[in-house]
Formats: structure tokens, sequence, C-alpha cells
């Protein structure tokens, strides 16, 4: 028996020390939850101004500014707190986000004309958020347990991950295929393809800085190429580790703006 | 014809306004912002007490506020031509007239934990959709009914809103020193019960820090579900007793105790409300010319059916207490009122091109009053500054006494366009 158990601890010993070698290769799930990460949980805050240009298939253009509060709430939950301040009808809107990692996220929004603070039904996740080519996953982040990934591509800068929906009747694509920064784990570019193979939508990040140490996204673009449309975002005033507090995620600051969106 | 030229004019006008608001230097750092609304609509039906025109107006809002450290501060008002209107002399309590004062209110947080809110302001709480069990606070029916934009239908309160957050519950807490009324029909706009066009004389509470309000709200978000528990003293919001000596209509006191429970529901969200209303001057139910006590009750739920379609469908019941006191005390010849009034609402919602288009139905429908309410919508906004709107507000029943059904000759139809700068 004491040899035995000798054996076991070396054997235990070896795997203990060689995991940092086997770890150096990613496998592609390690890959996706470094991008996830990197791209929606940076800090234990985050806050931004986002300015949304959304141009038509006809070359017209719509403008939506805002200011976007995120708070890390346990491992995997957040918070969101979006207020608009244009266009002039949308003016003083704000919409409350809690992503719920476990269940439906609860969302709410605040009509301020009416006083009123209007739950929202869980709902699709993949419409358009505020009439932009942006999706309201792409705002808040696609649960990496809800697609197979499949690192297909590794070049001296990137990997590229096939994404494939488990449940493909919750979503619109067939799969997509995404181009991961090897340095920052920030998401370069999504592809997105329907049953027929056909490319129809993408997501691309424009320009990266470093912001309080973070590799940041300053502007983004998607596009739907069937509808001829796309959405341009610019992030500027962005911070992170702000000392957001929860209680700003309320119903209490949908009635009273907090400082940290009104100055 | 004159008003349609002077709406003409002032929509051309507008064309030379800024599209993000005026640096208003007064204080720092406030915009001043708002929006220029025309619209008008015409009866679809038959009314021989009323014009044909049942909306034409023009209104400029202008809504100013100022987030400081220690207050923040809200301005906002609507100076209005109403070519309808019988009244054109200011009145804040009604909205009449070339002015209508939303909001002006300051905020401020003595403590850490405290938010008071003093002055005008809309109020809203409970979990209804376009039905209201606890939100006790005045509704514009008048301009609900005939096509004015749907926050036309919250009309301001004076009050103050005290609101505690300690760590168990958030606790809101509204007084109103002198009685708000709804912007109740008055049969000069919208006739009703078929027959009227004599305007409804009302004896309102109006003495300040006598008749006066209280609204009281205990709500918890737990994990998502949100709870709360209501409680109002004051008066019906709506002309419901009646004075046999001046034939004036009444005001009495009520009192309601409510509860609601709002959450998510296998892929979609549910409410759940109750309500009790304690109509104080006639508890035993046998006073025919006052309202008997009520429950009401309502349940809906929400899911989103198909890509940007939104369905909504609540049931609601009013059920009177003392039924049998009613009875036997309501003079012959008088109409008989259910004892379980139900009301079934549907809400469909299409978003369309990139949601610049939205198509909405609204739909009341009472199988115990065998009456409807159907409000059908078309907003299309033109740029992010123009918007267009029309719709309808159609009124039906069997019986000309039931809540939709004295509202038949009213049926109208309305269109609108807005700029919003």
């Amino acid at each position: 028996m004491k040899k035995i158990s000798v054996l076991l601890l070396t054997l235990f010993f070896i795997a203990l020390f060689s995991a940092p070698l086997v770890a150096a290769e990613l496998s592609a799930d390690e890959i996706v939850a470094k991008a996830n990460q990197a791209s929606y949980y940076a800090g234990a805050d985050g806050k931004a101004d986002v300015t949304m240009i959304i141009t038509a298939a006809d070359g017209g253009t719509r403008e939506r500014q805002f200011t976007i509060l995120r708070l890390n709430d346990g491992p995997q939950d957040q918070k969101f707190y979006v207020y608009f301040n244009a266009p002039a009808d949308v003016r003083k809107m704000a919409f409350l986000v809690w992503k719920n990692v476990s269940r439906d996220d609860d969302r709410w929004l605040w009509l301020p004309a009416l006083n009123l603070n209007k739950r929202i039904a869980p709902g699709d996740k993949r419409t358009s958020f505020v009439g932009s080519d942006f999706y309201y996953e792409d705002v808040s982040g696609r649960g990496i347990e809800e697609d197979t990934h499949q690192l297909i591509e590794e070049t001296a800068d990137t990997y590229q991950i096939r994404n494939e929906p488990k449940d493909p009747g919750s979503v619109e694509f067939a799969y997509y295929l995404v181009w991961i920064d090897k340095t920052n784990f920030l998401p370069r570019k999504a592809e997105y393809y329907d049953a027929q193979g056909q490319l129809y939508r993408q997501v691309e990040a424009l320009r990266v800085e470093t912001v309080d140490g973070h590799p940041t996204v300053m502007e983004s673009k998607a596009s739907d190429l069937k509808a001829g449309t796309s959405t341009l975002n610019s992030f500027s005033n962005v911070s992170y580790d702000n000392g957001l507090q929860k209680r700003i995620f309320s119903e209490r600051f949908l009635r009273r703006p907090p400082r940290e969106v009104t100055q | 014809m004159k008003a349609w030229s002077q709406i003409l004019l002032l929509t051309l006008l507008i064309i030379g306004l800024p599209t993000t608001g005026l640096t208003f230097d007064l204080l720092e750092g406030s915009e001043l912002h708002g929006f220029i609304d025309a619209r008008g609509g015409m009866r679809t039906g038959d009314d021989s007490y009323q014009r044909d025109t049942s909306l034409l107006e023009s209104r400029l809002q202008l809504s100013v506020e100022h987030f400081g450290d220690l207050i923040a501060l809200q301005l906002r008002g609507d100076m209005l031509y109403d070519n309808v209107a019988k009244h054109h002399t200011p009145d804040f309590e009604t909205g009449e007239g070339a002015f209508d004062l939303r909001e002006a209110n300051l905020t401020f947080s003595p403590t850490d934990i405290i938010d008071v809110k003093l002055g005008r302001q809309i109020l809203t709480w409970g979990t209804g959709d376009l039905l209201f069990i606890n939100d006790l606070f005045p509704k514009d029916w008048q301009s609900f009914f005939t096509g004015r934009d749907e926050e036309y239908l919250k009309a301001p309160s004076d009050a103050m809103l005290i609101s505690l957050f300690p760590e168990f519950a958030n606790i809101n807490l509204v007084y109103t020193p002198r009685f708000d009324s709804d912007r109740h029909l008055t049969g000069e706009r919208l006739s009703f019960y078929g027959v009227t066009d004599t305007p409804v004389e009302t004896d309102k509470p109006d003495r300040w820090f006598k008749d006066q309000e209280l609204n009281l709200r205990l709500s918890k978000n737990l994990a998502g579900y949100e709870l709360a528990a209501y409680s109002y003293y004051g008066y019906w919001k709506s002309p419901a007793g009646l004075d046999p000596t001046t034939g004036l209509a009444l005001f009495p006191r009520l009192n309601v105790y409510g509860a609601s429970l709002r959450g998510a529901l296998m892929g979609g969200l549910f409410n759940l409300e109750g309500g009790y209303y304690d109509s104080r001057e006639d508890s035993a139910g046998n006073d025919p010319l006052t309202p008997n006590s009520e429950l009401r009750f309502l349940a809906g739920y929400e899911m989103e059916v198909a890509k940007e379609l939104t369905g909504n469908l609540q049931f609601y019941l009013e059920q009177m207490q003392d039924y049998h006191a009613y009875r036997q005390s309501l003079p012959t010849g008088q109409p008989v009122r259910e004892e379980n009034r139900q009301v079934w609402t549907l809400r469909l919602t299409k978003q369309l091109l990139s949601q610049k288009l939205t198509l909405s139905l609204f739909n009341y429908w009472s199988p115990t009053d065998e009456d409807f309410y159907l409000r059908p919508q078309v907003r299309y906004k033109l740029t992010d500054a123009w918007l267009l709107t029309c719709g309808g507000n159609l009124f039906g029943g069997e019986q000309s006494h039931t809540f939709f059904g004295q509202l038949e000759d009213n049926k109208n139809i309305y269109a609108g366009v807005r700029y919003s700068f």
C-alpha cells in the first residue's frame, strides 16, 4: 500500500508541475473566457461616454449619445446603467440592466415625462439596441457557455475561434467567427454567418487604447451587410475602478440620476 | 381654416430651431430643451352636442434642469394654443388655458438615505399597463381620450415626496397639502351618457392643509421580484358622488390599501396587483349617491412574441362590496352596475425599420359591461428630431351608461407632428 501511495504522490507532483506547460497551449474555451473577461469585466467597474452614429442604407444618419456605467457584481453577474443625452426625445431616459448569468436579466426603462419605472420583458437579447446595428448582447456580452468554441487557426498575433450555438433556435446565426488579439485578448473582429454559410453581419474593433492599465476598445463598428446599415460607436471619458456604489443601480437612481452621469 | 394655418405657420417656424438644445447661461451647465407639437383630430361619429373637431392645438414645451451638488432643480411647462378648449384663462389645476405647468420642483438629500422632492411633479407607481389600482395620482382622462401624447395621461401633483432607503426596504411617502383631483371629464369636450352638453359642476375639496392626501409605498426588490405595499388616504379622484340638494358632483372620501408583485416568469414578465377601496362615506353601501367600497385586482403577463413584437395581456376585476345593499337602495329606473366588473386589456407593439416605425394597438374590452375602447397608433420617426403620429380612440358599447359605452359618441381619429430639440 505504501508503494502505491508514493507512486500516486509522485504522479500528483508531476501533474502539478507540468500544468503550467500544458496551460501555455490555451484551449478554445480558455481563450474565449479570457476574451470575455477582457471585453466586459475589466476593472471592478467602468464608465464611458458613448456617441453612436447609425448610418442607414441611403446614407442618412441618426445619432445617440449616452453615458454607461458598469459594475461587476460577483464573479459573473453585472449591473449596467445607461443614461441618454441625445436625441432630444429620449434625453434623460435611463436604462437599468441587472445581468444575471443564472437566470434572465432584469431590465428597467425610466421614462422621465411619465416618471414611470417601466419593467421590460426579458425578451430576445439579439435585437437592436436603441435602433442601432448593435444588439443588446453586444453591449452587455453573450454568455460564453451558450456556444461551443473551436480554435480553428492561430497566427502570430491572433486566435481565430469558431462559435456554434448550443440552442440554434434561440439565435439568428448558424455560427460566428471571432479573431482574438493574442496580446490583450480583445476581439478584433466577429463575423456572423447564416444557415446558408453567408456572411451577413460583422462587428469590428477599430481603435484600441490602454486606459487605467486596461486595453479598451475606443471605437467599434457593427454592420448589417444585408440591410446595408452600419453603426459606429465612439467611446470617450473612459475610466475604470471609479468606486461606483451598488446602490446607484436601483430605482432610486432612476428617479434621480446619479452625478456620475449628470456631471 | 384659421387654426390650421396657424399650426402650419408654427411648424414652419420651428424649422429654424437648433437641433440639440440651447445652452442656458442662468444656471451653469443647464440646457434648454423641449418640443413643438401640433396635432388635430376629428370625431368619426355623430355628436349633436360637440364640434366635429375633437382636437386642434399646438404646444411648445420648454424644459430646463440643473443638477447641483446639493440640490437638483427641474422646470418644465407647456405653452398651448388649444382651439377646442372653451376656456383660455390659465388654470394651474386643470391645465386649461395658454400655460400648463408640468413640473417645477427641487430635490435634495438631507441624509444619505433620504431624498426629498418638493413642488409640482409627475408621480407614478404600481404595475398595471394603463390600468391603475394603487396609483392614485391625478390622471388627465381628457388628454388621454382625445389623442394627446400618452405622457399627458399623468397630470401633475403639487406635493412633497419623501423617499427613505434603509437597508430592509424603500419607503416612499407623498404628502399633497391640497387635494389634486383627476383632470376628469366635464362634458364640455367629451360628452358622456350621450346626452349632456352642460358641464358637470363639482364641489371639490380644495382647502390647503385640510383637504389633503397621503400616499404611502413600501417596496422591496428580492432577486428581481418587486414587492410593494401601498396605502392612500384621500378622496375618489374623479367625481363619484352627488349632493342631492345642490346637484353638485362630489369627491367622497376614500382610503385604499393594496399590494403588488412583479417579476420574470417563463421568458416574460408577470404582474399582480390588488387594492381595497374603502369608500369612507358609504361604508354600509346603502347610500345610492356615494360609491360603495370595492375590491380591485389585476393580473398581467408580457412577453416578446416575435422579433420586435411585444404582447401584453391583462385581466382586471372590480368587485363592488355590499352589493345587496346597493341594489336595495338604488332608485328604480337607474341603470344597474355589475357586481363584478371585468376588463381585459391587450397591447401589441411592433417595431419596424430599425425601430423608426412603431405600430401599436391597445384594447380594453369588458365582457361584463359589454363595452370596449380601442387605441391604435402609428408613430414614425422621420429623423431624430421629427416624429409623425396618427391614431384613434374608438369607444363602443351595448349600453350608454357603462364606462366606455358612455363615450361612444366621442370616437375620434387624430394626427400630429412633433419637433424635439
